[in-house]
């Protein structure tokens, strides 16, 4: 491990870090490539290699645990809460809600709790996995 | 039976960055910097509270080899390693304002929590650390 591969891996985790911070903005590759003061090509490639999927998938993922804690936690509808976690169309994010959490956002509504630990444990540890 | 945690440990990648970090711009307060031979032994605490010291411990040899002292800063600097700190304070928002003015690497603002007011940041290295002001003080 040499110290230009750590000096990426702590980019990389800049541009996550980024996208947990600013997941409702309309984020995209050149943004994330900027704050990781790496190219587009390269940093698509680098962040898959450094955490094991594309920055589009982790932003979903963030996107989408957002999601569950807005229909866990509040009344909004699914239609305001899909605007509020940074999706575009609702078609979009009904269609990558239930292919992530493996249900219709209204039945995951049903099982409804808050969770009394810090917030970045829950951000993390309920956030749907990529890696099965 | 018990009493307290007094000591407890996080993984830095240079100790002399993390002394910077911790005490010059986190605002921690040095607790011990001593050469002890074989390691560098660099304990901080928060203000006032001496009896609860955290290592900033450089992974390496003979504690480990250089592979897997390798392995250990990869983690680091993925932010997966699980060095993690819950400070508390009396002002969350005052010390965001205070931590940005000294070029922290602040990862969330200040929200409203349950639990009460908290923000995330990050040390050089890639260890969260998280500062609340909470409900019920701790």
């Amino acid at each position: 491990m040499s110290r230009a591969q750590e000096e990426t891996n702590r980019r990389m985790l800049r541009a996550r870090d980024a996208m947990d911070r600013m997941y409702a903005d309309p984020l995209d590759i050149p943004t994330l490539a900027r704050i990781a003061h790496v190219s587009e090509a390269h940093f698509i490639r680098t962040f898959r290699a450094t955490f094991g999927e594309t920055p589009h998938r982790y932003l979903q993922r963030r996107r989408v645990e957002r999601a569950m804690f807005l229909l866990r936690e509040t009344d909004r509808s699914v239609t305001d809460i899909c605007f509020e976690v940074g999706f575009s169309s609702l078609g979009t994010f009904s269609r990558t809600f239930r292919d992530i959490v493996k249900e219709p956002a209204t039945d995951y509504r049903k099982r409804n709790h808050e969770m009394p630990v810090p917030t970045c444990f829950v951000r993390s540890w309920t956030r749907p996995s990529s890696f099965g | 039976m018990y009493k307290a945690i007094t000591q407890s440990q996080i993984f830095v990648l240079d100790q002399d960055e993390a002394l910077d970090f911790y005490v010059n711009k986190l605002g921690l307060e040095l607790h011990t910097d001593q050469d002890l031979g074989f390691m560098r032994w660099l304990t901080v605490n928060v203000p006032g509270d001496r009896g609860r010291q955290i290592l900033l411990e450089k992974p390496g040899p003979p504690a480990m080899n250089e592979a897997m002292a390798a392995q250990v800063r990869d983690m680091v600097t993925k932010g997966a390693m699980g060095g993690w700190l819950c400070i508390s304070t009396d002002d969350a928002h005052k010390t965001y304002e205070t931590l940005k003015a000294r070029g922290v690497e602040l990862t969330d603002e200040p929200t409203e929590r349950p639990y009460g007011v908290d923000f995330g940041i990050r040390d050089p290295f890639g260890n969260a650390i998280r500062i609340g002001q909470m409900n019920t003080p701790a």
